[in-house]
């Protein structure tokens, strides 16, 4: 790690939000204009999160693993 | 503007973790040292971020986009000029014997250096600014939901106060850190597609150029005269003024930063804390102060109309309820309400340290049991949470009581350094030296506000006044430190062990690798910020 590795809560926490924005951004059907593309900002930002969140994870557990 | 389901969802994920870490470490805290300096055992990268974190709150956020409206790229200074150089120098310079001389505050520093009155003068007024600033940055955030989301300013200020109550309460200073750096990550992916997407809209850097005034996307080629820019400040009040005095009287005596390192696990990782810290504050200028340029650029003047006049304020939120749609706006939210948490529990858990060591522990009852310190920073805790939010309603109901009490605490802070300065580097400095020093330097920075009032000095604008003050109340302590001290008997040489540079053994990293060595990471965050002035000069 007080027993607790904060890469866990964090990884975990940007998991959920990216999850949960994502999925929204597919349910809804707004889109931002950038660069003249028609962007769905949910679905691409909560994917951003969700794979920043795995990526905590994964080094929350790779450190966990690691022998003290 | 109005929040969605999902908006309240993202919103309330975010208080269940910070909430949970606090649950998760409350088992942990089974000593005083436990819970005021996280038993000293945080590796560099969390205390890094957790420095720059507790910074970073709703002020800080909000008001950093509300300069980027209202001067442009020159409130850049207040990073690659007053933030940087400091950051580095503590780290370089003064860590070694704040951390070294294994002092648990910042005032209780100055009692090992120099003797009791010094330290409860710091202390005293370091207590009671903590408590006001947290208060004004409560106030601050409840008034912003208000007019943007029309949440009840009563509703907004105790249900934030309650939710850092309850993580910093059970998980002590670690909580506060830990969350720190969630709140750390949060508020850069809340903000970053603003960013984005705003300065997008605006054209780029180009059309920033195109349509903001002459000389607002230009950081040093207006400040040859005070007249010359929006600010009305020149190169010398700015340099002296912003990057010495306050900006190193700030970062390098700051017990709310400084207690960060302090939680750190050896003397390198204290000594990496600020440095770590200066990667991401270099670049947070593109997070607020660009977006704020962006969007008075973009919005109408008639948005940023608060009963009649303008607010620069409103830049950030005006954005996210102009830009974002739901489901970024509760990340956008999200963000915000991590600012302000981040700046209130560091201020919290700053003043629980100080009142409990440096002033309860040391003139009330100075001989009790670690576990009767423990109960007394609980105590604290709680205390300092009720007196921000008593501290928020006085900033809602008497405005001028605010001003007029931040204007007198910026008396007492602006000698600060020069104190600090001579305390570590020059031994022949004495205790008498260093008390009448800060009280002629708050006394000069007095004299120098009622001599502004009447007219007797005249500057371009309040923040020249306000640079200018500090000079004169840096110099003044500076002076009197050394004379007071020629005069006065210095302590024992044997006494100053790690407490003054040149009495204290030159830090050895054994087989530390060049590359991660302090100097090492020092010199980096020092070519990019050099770099950074240059392209924006």
């Amino acid at each position: 790690s007080s027993g607790l590795d904060i890469r866990w809560p964090i990884g975990l926490l940007f998991l959920a939000i990216g999850a949960a924005v994502a999925v929204f951004g597919i349910l809804s059907a707004s889109r931002t204009d950038l660069w003249g593309l028609q962007i769905n900002l949910n679905l691409w930002w909560g994917v951003i999160m969700t794979a920043f969140g795995l990526g905590m994870i994964w080094g929350g557990a790779r450190a966990g693993r690691r022998p003290s | 503007m109005h929040l969605k389901w999902i908006d309240y969802a993202v919103i309330g994920l975010y208080c269940a973790f910070v909430l949970g870490v606090g649950f998760t470490l409350k088992k942990s805290m089974r000593t005083s040292m436990d819970f005021f300096l996280s038993g000293r055992r945080i590796p560099a990268w969390i205390t890094g971020l957790a420095f720059i974190s507790a910074n970073l709150g709703a002020l800080e956020v909000m008001g950093m986009a509300a300069s980027g409206a209202k001067y442009g790229m020159l409130t850049t200074h207040f990073y690659w000029l007053g933030a940087i150089p400091a950051m580095i120098f503590v780290g370089l310079c003064m860590m070694p014997f704040y951390y070294g001389s294994r002092a648990r505050s910042v005032p209780e520093y100055l009692r090992l250096r120099f003797d009791e009155k010094t330290r409860a003068f710091n202390a005293l007024t370091f207590a009671v600014m903590t408590i006001l600033a947290s208060g004004i940055n409560l106030y601050a955030m409840a008034l912003v939901f208000k007019l943007m989301l029309g949440w009840s300013i009563h509703a907004t200020i105790v249900l934030s106060a309650i939710v850092v109550l309850v993580y910093t309460f059970l998980g002590g200073l670690t909580s506060s850190i830990y969350n720190e750096v969630l709140q750390f990550f949060l508020i850069v992916f809340g903000i970053l597609p603003l960013a984005v997407v705003s300065v997008t809209y605006a054209r780029g850097w180009r059309g920033l150029e195109a349509h903001m005034p002459p000389g607002f996307t230009h950081m040093w080629a207006n400040l040859g005269h005070a007249t010359a820019n929006p600010m009305g400040v020149d190169w010398f009040q700015l340099v002296a003024g912003l990057g010495f005095v306050l900006s190193f009287g700030y970062w390098c005596t700051d017990f709310l930063v400084i207690q960060r390192a302090l939680a750190a696990r050896d003397m390198t990782a204290a000594q990496k804390t600020p440095l770590i810290a200066a990667i991401p504050k270099m670049f947070i200028p593109f997070l607020v102060i660009v977006p704020g340029m962006a969007a008075w650029v973009l919005l109408p003047k008639a948005a940023f109309l608060v009963d009649g006049k303008v607010d620069y304020n409103m830049a950030l939120p005006l954005l996210l309820a102009n830009y974002y749609p739901p489901g970024m706006l509760g990340v956008g939210i999200t963000a915000l309400l991590a600012s302000f948490m981040s700046g209130m529990a560091g201020n919290v858990t700053a003043f629980n340290t100080v009142w409990t060591y440096d002033i309860y522990q040391s003139y009330i009852r100075p001989a009790a049991s670690d576990a009767h310190y423990l109960t007394m920073g609980r105590i604290a805790t709680v205390s300092g949470v009720l007196l921000s939010v008593l501290a928020a309603y006085v900033a809602l109901s008497f405005h001028n009581i605010m001003d007029y009490l931040q204007l007198l605490f910026s008396f007492v802070n602006a000698p600060l350094f020069a104190t600090f300065l001579l305390g570590m580097f020059w031994k022949r400095a004495t205790s008498n030296g260093a008390f009448f020093g800060l009280a002629s330097g708050t006394l000069a920075a007095a004299l120098h506000y009622f001599a502004t009032l009447h007219g007797w000095f005249v500057y371009r604008s309040e923040m020249a006044a306000n640079f200018n003050r500090a000079i004169y109340a840096w110099g003044v302590c500076f002076l009197v430190t050394i004379i007071v001290s020629f005069f006065t008997r210095p302590r024992a040489e044997a006494e100053l062990g790690g407490l003054v540079y040149s009495l204290t053994k030159k830090q050895n990293y054994g087989d530390l690798p060049v590359l991660r060595r302090p100097l090492t990471l020092a010199i980096v965050v020092a070519v990019i910020t050099i770099a950074l002035n240059w392209i924006f000069r």
